[in-house]
């Protein structure tokens, strides 16, 4: 390769390692600014603050929606498999909002370790299937999958 | 492989080699594209969860690529502007440019759409989300900063270097899902692993890409043939040709 282009080659190359290494820090430092919420060992730790709006995200625990009769209120435990935070809020859940699924609700802290939300957005992954699908998977591993049934191969998936 | 690169120093040869490219482009891409939006809209299975509006997967995850895959390319012929000089490589960044932000715009527009129904929010400041914006506001800056500067050389040096600082962007685009906690789910598809849907999902959602893939390089030929008309209209062959054209 021609000289002067070996050199403008080598610029380019160490202002691209340059600024990748910058902005590698900085996200690095603001890395607790960027992620969106705080999971609930985070929380339990003591990691996140009283009283200041933040967000907490994670799973909805199995059998811990609990809805008042008289109004659009709601409690319910979030967990990440460590602990888990109780979260309380009042209005509309968005539809995906379920038992199992992921949330991620937005409110304060209160003294007591109850979390108040003022807003709770669903959280979906990234596993698409086809209902057929997701309920084999279900029985499957509720256990009452019978041999010979006919959505057998389709667990395969 | 060197021999193809020394070609493409030469905008008249590439005016003719695009010539005979974009029809077998314009065909596969249309075909792919049509194949892949109504098996997926139309035929593809419902998903368990979110019924049918997943279905705009078929047209956000396709722009989404293509809003990055061009910002890549863009990067590629930003470093052969700045290492060899070669005119047909800021050619190509100026021409793909309003291209990519269109693709990047499409994926925020239907993102929003999508977001709503399923998480319950058009936006939220979510690392996948703001650098998706950052890499739309990158575009915009690349085609000021090149519509600014009316000399031809300092105007395609100075986008050069823009282009490449930005191309930081990328990784951080791709890894936010996955280094910070984000609301948006990890990527579909893996280069590693299976992807996690089942064929009849993820075939026309490749087939989509493919085609928009296609679609772009027959679109980039023509904004390019366009910008190289203008660029050459001095020389002899450009007029050779407007006047083979006319007669």
């Amino acid at each position: 390769m021609h000289p002067i282009r070996k050199k403008r080659l080598t610029i380019v190359l160490f202002l691209l390692a340059g600024i990748a290494v910058a902005v590698g820090l900085t996200t690095y430092a603001l890395r607790q600014n960027i992620n969106l919420f705080y999971a609930p060992s985070q929380i339990a730790a003591g990691d996140a603050p009283l009283d200041v709006r933040i967000r907490a995200g994670g799973m909805v625990e199995e059998g811990s929606v609990q809805r008042d009769p008289e109004s659009l209120k709601v409690e319910f435990r979030v967990t990440d498999f460590n602990s888990s935070v109780l979260v309380e809020y009042t209005g509309i859940l968005p539809d995906l909002f379920a038992e199992g699924q992921g949330v991620v609700a937005m409110g304060r802290l209160n003294a007591s370790g109850r979390f108040v939300a003022d807003q709770v957005l669903a959280k979906h992954d990234e596993n698409y299937m086809p209902p057929e699908v997701a309920e084999a998977l279900e029985r499957a591993s509720a256990g009452t999958h019978k041999a010979g049934d006919s959505s057998g191969p389709e667990t395969a998936y | 492989m060197w021999q193809l690169f020394h070609k493409l120093g030469s905008p008249k040869w590439f005016f003719g080699m695009a010539n005979r490219l974009m029809p077998w482009l314009l065909l596969g891409g249309v075909a792919l594209l049509f194949a892949g939006l109504i098996w997926g809209l139309a035929f593809a299975p419902q998903d368990y969860l979110q019924g049918n509006s997943y279905r705009i997967i078929f047209i956000h995850v396709p722009s989404a690529f293509l809003a990055q895959s061009v910002y890549i390319m863009m990067a590629v012929a930003a470093a052969v502007t700045l290492v060899w000089r070669m005119k047909l490589a800021d050619v190509f960044v100026k021409s793909v440019a309003p291209v990519g932000a269109v693709l990047t715009f499409l994926a925020l527009f239907t993102g929003a759409v999508w977001g709503k129904p399923t998480w319950g929010t058009w936006w939220i400041w979510d690392a996948r989300l703001t650098s998706m914006l950052i890499l739309l506001f990158l575009y915009f800056g690349v085609i000021a900063l090149g519509a600014a500067i009316s000399d031809e050389k300092s105007s395609a040096r100075a986008v050069a270097v823009l282009v490449l600082v930005g191309v930081v962007n990328i990784p951080i685009i791709k890894y936010s899902v996955e280094w910070w906690n984000t609301l948006h789910q990890p990527a579909t598809f893996k280069l590693t692993e299976k992807p996690s849907m089942p064929a009849e999902m993820w075939v026309p959602l490749l087939l989509s890409v493919l085609g928009l893939y296609l679609i772009f390089g027959w679109f980039a030929c023509l904004r390019m043939q366009t910008e190289i008309l203008i660029r050459e209209r001095r020389t002899r062959w450009v007029k050779e040709l407007v006047l083979a054209g006319r007669s």
